[in-house]
């Protein structure tokens, strides 16, 4: 007993003190992408050609789909003029497919859920993860969340057990043909109204496992999706930024 | 010396294919065995389609202690008539370690193991060119596994639980069908195959990124050590070897997952078992374990840190001291939550004697990694396969005997001492070199794999390529693949309610298995 207190005494609080603190994270974290089309020569494209999961494209100015970025540096090494660079801005959550696709511009990041909803689930949110084709990652740091250094719940967000339960389902995975009617039923099992969340590259698009025959290139088109949560994997704070914007806990927008 | 009919090879070598002894397909089976009662452990067998209707079947042996392995091939054809099948005789009907693999070779190439004991689906999808496998066409609009043939224990007072594929917890599908007694399970048959992605083609995508992604997506808890495997069987085929700088940064982002992956799964083992104290703590430091390896690469599991040729992130010295010094605070913070856990009597008597298996078991069942540490097996890739930082450092092989949850906590306890150990030696130690060297040409012709002993146990991924020196097929296989067998045989007998904590306790990779 006395070894629990002691340890307890050495352990000390943890819990970040996200939103109200904003974290610092280090220096080679990779964030939302920053484009600058002015740097690009004409008809160059090699990071194009060097994107792994064709998430850039020049047609009307350079655009990357954050839905399909998968957060390597194969484009930022490739351009020769510095076009593309990271930064450290870990807030990346649409509300919409398109807001994700980025040019020069800013991101829309993700909105409050509507106002009906907002009513019946936004103080205490109740979600049932399904991974479906994952690769574990986007599973894992969704989970952390749970964690005392995070301490989901103190937002009345909780991760529950039956879908029965729950207001929505948290997706991740590229849904792999062998998950497909599982996560139908499940949610099918959430009672109405309910979200859908898709966490990470392969949720959104398919990420790395694009076009293979054996997923179905994430949620899009089977199930309707009111958050977006691009990564691979997204890192917890993003996803949580993106759950507090959802049930309109943090409004104030990107640059 | 090998016995004959059997080609000697080491991680990191690249070998010509014509020198890789081939067999009758009648005599495989033998010839396998024969090698097992040589000391001989099955770490892969796999087909690979060399022609329309031949099936090129290989079998890895590894002699652990003396850091070899051997390798021999068997061509599987269809019969004389069309509709024969092509088939060999079973290899599992006598060393339950072949099972799983056998079953992957039937699903993939509808090739026929004959006398396998219990020949079933491994991951649910259709052969390579259609043709029916051993349980007949694969009908993709069959959800599994609701038609499944579950072995079932009849009686009176005999039920059966089924569990998943969705569960309760954040975790991976899979589905677990119980046959109980009471509290007592008699048997325990686990359906896997959800997380099936089609990952092994994508290996070979011509996006040299995108196929490096794919080998750290295989397991994405275990990314730097599918990668590391995965960069070693490219790097051996282009003959090309990393600077001992490159190596040294590999080494300390391996013992960095494998530090964040022990301590999350002893603090879930204490979750499982109600003592909140050490889950709680155990859980915070995960993470920053995995915050030392975004320091260094950017990303929590280390995507996009090990590519073939090298690593993409160097560790200056700067970084390296200050890495060095949070680990200093870390271990004591870690290493006193531990010593807690293990001072605690409830959590003792929960782990006791809970999901034994022998190592005579443990053998038979080819378990890899602390699980078969845990059983008195002295193996571990680090030590007995070294390659890169391993052949100059070297990290002792923590075993215990008992094989129960007890055992395979401990073990983890120690791996944590040791890496802890091992990484700030490394870290005050860096060697030179530059950290990157683009692959030359890959030899044609040739075959080469990687082993890494991951968290998990032994991860191996073999690579060959065809005449014209082009990568022409690639083989990844998880750790998991051995051990998801032992998991179910270590709930023979034991209550339902150990479940979770003897399931923790392997914590197993579903996406590693199903690929």
């Amino acid at each position: 007993m006395l070894q629990i207190l002691k340890t307890r005494l050495h352990q000390g609080h943890r819990t970040t003190g996200f939103p109200v603190q904003l974290p610092v994270l280090p220096e080679r974290y990779r964030g939302r992408p920053q484009l600058d089309a002015a740097k690009c020569p004409d008809g160059c494209g090699v990071c194009i050609e060097a994107c792994p999961t064709q998430a850039i494209s020049t047609d009307g100015g350079l655009k990357l789909d954050l839905g399909k970025c998968l957060f390597c540096t194969a484009c930022v090494d490739a351009c020769p003029e510095g076009a593309i660079r990271y930064t450290q801005d870990y807030r990346l959550a649409t509300s919409r497919r398109t807001d994700l696709v980025i040019g020069n511009g800013e991101l829309r990041l993700a909105q409050r859920m509507s106002d009906e909803l907002h009513r019946i689930l936004g103080r205490a949110l109740r979600l049932r993860e399904v991974c479906a084709g994952s690769c574990n990652a986007c599973d894992l740091d969704t989970n952390v969340l749970n964690t005392v250094g995070w301490d989901l719940s103190r937002f009345g967000i909780q991760f529950v057990a039956s879908p029965r339960h729950a207001d929505g389902v948290l997706v991740t995975g590229a849904v792999s043909r062998n998950m497909h009617a599982a996560l139908l039923g499940t949610y099918e099992a959430v009672p109405k109204p309910r979200i859908v969340i898709a966490v990470g590259a392969c949720a959104i698009s398919g990420g790395p496992f694009r076009d293979s025959p054996d997923v179905l290139n994430g949620v899009e088109g089977i199930l309707p999706v009111d958050l977006y949560v691009p990564g691979c994997p997204p890192h917890p704070l993003t996803i949580l930024d993106g759950l507090l914007r959802l049930i309109g806990r943090i409004h104030e927008h990107a640059t | 010396m090998n016995g004959g009919g059997w080609l000697t090879i080491r991680q990191g070598q690249a070998a010509d294919l014509s020198k890789i002894p081939a067999l009758a397909a009648d005599g495989f089976a033998d010839h396998v065995l024969a090698g097992r009662a040589r000391g001989g452990r099955l770490a892969n067998l796999f087909g690979r389609r060399v022609s329309a209707d031949t099936i090129r079947l290989y079998a890895f042996l590894a002699f652990d202690s003396a850091s070899r392995f051997e390798v021999c091939t068997t061509d599987v054809r269809r019969g004389p008539e069309a509709q024969a099948a092509p088939a060999y005789p079973s290899i599992s009907a006598q060393w339950p370690a072949a099972q799983a693999f056998e079953r992957e070779i039937a699903e993939q190439f509808g090739v026929h193991p004959l006398g396998h004991p219990w020949l079933k689906p491994l991951r649910y999808h259709a052969t390579d060119d259609g043709s029916p496998a051993p349980w007949g066409p694969f009908d993709p609009n069959r959800a599994i596994p609701g038609d499944y043939p579950f072995y079932r224990v009849e009686g009176e007072e005999v039920h059966e639980v089924a569990v998943g594929p969705v569960h309760a917890g954040i975790i991976e599908p899979g589905h677990f069908r119980f046959q109980c007694h009471g509290e007592e399970v008699l048997h325990l048959e686990i359906v896997l195959g959800y997380q099936h992605r089609g990952a092994e083609r994508l290996l070979l995508h011509p996006n040299a990124t995108r196929s490096a992604i794919v080998a750290e997506t295989i397991a994405g808890d275990a990314s730097i050590g599918h990668a590391l495997a995965y960069c070693t069987a490219l790097e051996a085929l282009a003959g090309s070897r990393v600077s001992l700088r490159a190596a040294a940064i590999r080494g300390v982002a391996l013992e960095l997952e494998r530090l964040a992956n022990h301590v999350g799964d002893l603090g879930a083992l204490c979750t499982d078992v109600a003592f909140l104290p050490a889950s709680a703590y155990l859980g915070r430091l995960r993470g920053e374990y995995l915050n030392l390896t975004l320091e260094i690469c950017g990303n929590r599991f280390g995507r996009n840190l090990l590519r073939p040729g090298g690593v993409c992130f160097d560790i200056p010295l700067a970084s390296a001291e200050r890495m060095r010094q949070r680990l200093e605070g870390l271990r004591s913070e870690t290493l006193e939550v531990l010593d807690l856990m293990f001072a605690q009597s409830s959590v003792l008597a929960r782990f006791e004697g809970v999901g034994a298996l022998s190592e005579q078991q443990a053998d038979e069942i080819g378990l890899v990694g602390p699980a078969a540490r845990a059983c008195g097996c002295r193996r571990d890739v680090r030590c007995d396969h070294p390659h890169g930082v391993f052949q100059f450092s070297h990290i002792p092989i923590a075993v215990e005997t008992t094989g129960d949850v007890y055992a395979r906590a401990v073990v983890r306890w120690l791996e944590v001492q040791r890496s802890l150990e091992f990484l700030l030696e490394l870290l005050g130690n860096k060697p030179g070199g530059t950290i990157f060297e683009p692959l030359g040409e890959l030899k044609p012709n040739v075959m080469a794999f990687g082993v890494a002993e991951t968290w998990r146990g032994e991860a191996m991924h073999v690579a060959f390529t065809d005449a014209a020196g082009k990568l022409a097929c690639m083989k990844a296989k998880d750790p998991s693949m051995h051990n998801w067998f032992g998991l179910a045989r270590a709930l023979r007998g034991m209550a339902i309610s150990d479940f979770p904590v003897c399931n923790k306790s392997f914590n197993l990779s579903y996406a590693g298995h199903d690929v």
